[in-house]
């Protein structure tokens, strides 16, 4: 077992000018889940073939534990590449499918025997390992998968969007089995996906690309508390933070009826790039529904009412009756905002609720550069 | 929200009107007896089913919708970048079963008619010989497709289909589900596929063992190791550099007819000299499989494969030596061959046997089995009179190939085991 460093490692692909991925800095810990997560074409999967030796590193280093590897053929970093999906052999037993991989290497029997055991412990296949896969259950085929790349003990597991080909339910329990069985293994494994709900639930911590660029890295409770930056603060999080840009007078954001005033501490840092406005951002979740005349109260339209049993989202529109409301964007869209409400008191299509902003609850950004003001 | 109703999508190039016949409300699984061409199918991760359609076999994959489209775009290209793969025909998604359950996408492709698994291959009497020519196959693919930049993720046996090529096999992609196509394949990429090929082929070969189907002292990791070994050879001798002095430039002629020796075409050969101008250095930038099929079909039409061109071309050189007409425009020559010599012998087989082997493929049989009908009686045997007693003699007990159906690995016997010929019957 090892870390994994990334020391300002590039790649630039031939032709093009911008980085595919730029000078990433990341130093992932022995036995840590790490998920690298972002839009497509932010640079993850190319990081994790630059780990994988698969990309070519332009500029920049890859060590795994004090091993520079940089230069070194995939098959010799001593890492394995997870497919969530092999294929297994028909006529060979579960034992013969963990190990043959050993067999070629030349392991002597009675080794390979010892790890695919210990391995089939751990997966809860020991009494399954003289039956051909034929008589396993889906999820004991998986498993059996899994074990192939357990018996080679590998340094790092790399694992490339490997539920990206599973229907939704089967996603979501292979999901828990992936994650509970790196804990149980304690192997550093990096996880690539485009999901962020993956991410949150999979990763001791979660890194997010954009472009090419480590936006900021930290666990799922970091990356939800304080946000580095407005595109972290819409990316992480499901349904997605409100987020609006609005003129800052006398101390107060305006947005709508509402008023967010904004702290001193906030203003002075102010740069030139942020010409006097500042971008707030609050969860659906950090929204409470209030009467109507409640001080700041924002009106909203109900134009769909998601429920989900233990939970309901209101997707409303803002009014521009006080101005700067387009201002505001969610993950339902410009002008609109998402309100977790009460399961149990769903307003009806078409009505106007008024919401506020939970005290302490509101991300402050930069309007410039989008960086999170801390406040 | 209200759910929308699905509806049954197929995206396809031309799409074939009896794609709407096919059962697609029924998961692939369950399709009923009737509507399935029995062929063998290979290891898949997915559930694959060979089904007949307006007279011919598709190959139809479930698979994930995101993943199908992918993968049908990235056979489109290789087909542009005329790569041996199989031919993709659409993608269906939408699927729905009768009470409005969602179904998989599908992703169909061609059935390559003529085409053999490994499993029908690698039988219990693998010959030494059929293994390295099967594996001499695959290392051929694989450094085409590492030289058009496409990386493949999973090279095997079970994602591979082989097609008799005189008496060699030309090897087909079959899955590109894992695939990458990129402007150029790094040593990591390429060092990673053979990886992969090395272990699957290996896992296969011990499957067949486990199954009885291949016998135990086949040395499945040394027909592995031979894979990389091969495509070492083939990719150095088609991608690197050599330097000479300059008085030895008939080596340029030399490394293009070695390379033409392989079945490539050189499409761009890089060559620099050094200030002094004493010494020269030259490298192949562009190279293209093919080069004898290229040459047949410009003087024939007939569009074979790389061996198959190679054996009738040779052919065709002995026809304009025995006709002495070494001095005539070969695309004269060429003309009479095919309307004298090839078509007349290919005509000669039933209709009934035609669906053995391909047409190239029976010629070339022929030519082999003259050969030995010669041997045997001491002189020249004409092609009338080879053919007569091939078709009587040994096409019937060669199996049916265009579409093989239900064949059990180890029922096909090897491409070159001609069974013995009653010396009285050669005259039949």
């Amino acid at each position: 077992m090892a870390t994994v460093t990334f020391d300002k490692a590039s790649r630039v692909y031939p032709g093009t000018e911008r980085p595919a991925v730029d000078a990433l800095d990341l130093h992932i810990e022995d036995g840590e889940f790490l998920v690298l997560v972002g839009p497509s074409g932010c640079g993850k999967s190319t990081s994790l073939r630059m780990l994988a030796g698969l990309e070519d590193v332009n500029a920049g280093r890859i060590l795994i534990g004090d091993r520079d590897v940089t230069d070194v053929q995939p098959k010799d970093r001593d890492i394995a590449m997870v497919f969530q999906n092999y294929a297994l052999y028909p006529h060979m037993t579960v034992a013969d499918n963990m190990g043959f991989a050993l067999k070629i290497a030349g392991t002597p029997k009675a080794e390979i025997r010892q790890r695919v055991e210990e391995a089939a412990k751990i997966l809860d296949l020991s009494q399954y390992l003289d039956r051909k896969p034929k008589a396993l259950s889906g999820g004991q085929r998986q498993r059996v998968a899994m074990g192939r790349a357990i018996v080679r003990s590998p340094q790092v597991f790399l694992m490339d969007e490997p539920l990206s080909n599973l229907d939704a339910k089967l996603r979501v329990q292979t999901r828990t089995q992936i994650a509970s069985l790196q804990r149980r293994l304690g192997v550093t494994t990096v996880y690539v996906t485009h999901d962020q709900t993956e991410a949150l639930t999979m990763g001791d911590r979660i890194a997010v690309l954009k472009d090419g660029l480590l936006q900021q890295v930290g666990t799922p409770r970091d990356m939800y508390d304080t946000p580095a930056n407005v595109f972290v603060a819409g990316f992480i999080g499901s349904p997605a933070m409100n987020i609006g840009t609005f003129p800052v007078l006398d101390g107060v954001a305006n947005l709508g009826r509402a008023r967010i005033a904004v702290q001193r501490s906030v203003i002075s840092q102010f740069t030139d790039d942020d010409k006097n406005h500042v971008t707030v951002g609050f969860r659906p979740e950090s929204l409470d529904v209030v009467p109507d005349g409640t001080p700041d109260g924002i009106p909203v339209i109900v134009n769909i009412v998601e429920e989900l049993g233990s939970d309901a989202f209101v997707y409303g529109s803002l009014t521009n009756e006080f101005g700067h409301a387009d201002a505001v964007h969610s993950g339902a869209g410009d002008a609109q905002v998402i309100v977790r409400v009460d399961p149990r008191q769903v307003p009806g299509k078409g009505e106007t609720i008024y919401v506020r902003i939970r005290e302490g609850e509101t991300h402050l950004f930069h309007a410039g550069s989008g960086a999170r003001i801390e406040h | 929200m209200s759910p929308t109703p699905q509806r049954l999508q197929i995206t396809a190039a031309s799409p074939d009107p009896a794609l709407l016949d096919l059962p697609w409300h029924i998961p692939l699984e369950d399709w009923p007896a009737e509507t399935l061409a029995a062929l063998p199918r290979g290891i898949s991760r997915h559930i694959v089913r060979f089904a007949k359609m307006s007279g011919r076999v598709i190959a139809v994959k479930e698979i994930g919708e995101t993943v199908a489209y992918r993968e049908y775009e990235l056979l489109r290209q290789l087909r542009r970048l005329d790569v041996p793969s199989v031919e993709p025909v659409g993608v269906i998604t939408g699927r729905s079963d009768p009470d409005g359950e969602r179904l998989e996408a599908v992703l169909i492709t061609k059935h390559l008619s003529f085409s053999l698994p490994y499993r029908a291959l690698f039988s219990q009497s693998l010959r030494p010989d059929t293994a390295t020519r099967l594996i001499d196959a695959l290392a051929v693919l694989l450094v085409r497709l590492h030289l058009v930049g496409f990386y493949w993720g999973d090279v095997s046996l079970s994602n591979t289909l082989f097609r008799r090529d005189a008496e060699t096999f030309a090897a087909y992609l079959v899955d590109a589900e894992t695939g990458d196509l990129h402007d150029k394949l790094s040593d990591g990429q390429r060092g990673y596929d053979l990886e992969v090929a090395r272990v699957n082929i290996i896992g296969e070969l011990m499957d067949l063992q486990a199954g009885e189907f291949l016998e135990e002292d086949v040395d499945a990791v040394a027909i592995g190791d031979a894979l990389a070994e091969r495509y070492g050879e083939l990719w150095r001798a088609l991608t690197e550099s050599e330097s000479f002095t300059f008085g030895d430039r008939w080596r340029v002629q030399a490394r293009i007819d070695r390379l033409n020796d392989l079945g490539f075409d050189v499409g761009e050969l890089d060559i620099t000299t050094d200030v002094d101008g004493t010494s020269v250095r030259i490298q192949p930038k562009v190279v293209d499989a093919g080069h004898h099929s290229r040459r047949l079909m410009r003087l024939t039409g007939l569009d074979v494969q790389e061996n198959q061109a190679r054996r009738l071309l040779n052919d065709l050189d002995e026809f304009r030596a025995a006709t002495d007409r070494q001095r005539e425009d070969e695309s004269f020559v060429a003309h009479d061959w095919l309307t004298d010599i090839f078509e007349p012998a290919v005509r000669s087989v039933p209709r009934d046997l035609r669906g053995k082997l391909e047409p190239a493929q029976i010629y070339h049989e022929l030519l082999d089995h003259r050969w030995y009908l010669s041997e045997q009686q001491g002189h020249d045997v004409p092609m009338k009179q080879a053919a007569k007693s091939y078709v009587k003699n040994i096409l019937p007990t060669r199996p049916d190939e265009q579409s093989i159906l239900g064949v059990q690995a180890g029922e096909i016997p090897d491409t070159d085991t001609f069974p013995v010929v009653d010396p009285d019957q050669i005259i039949g």
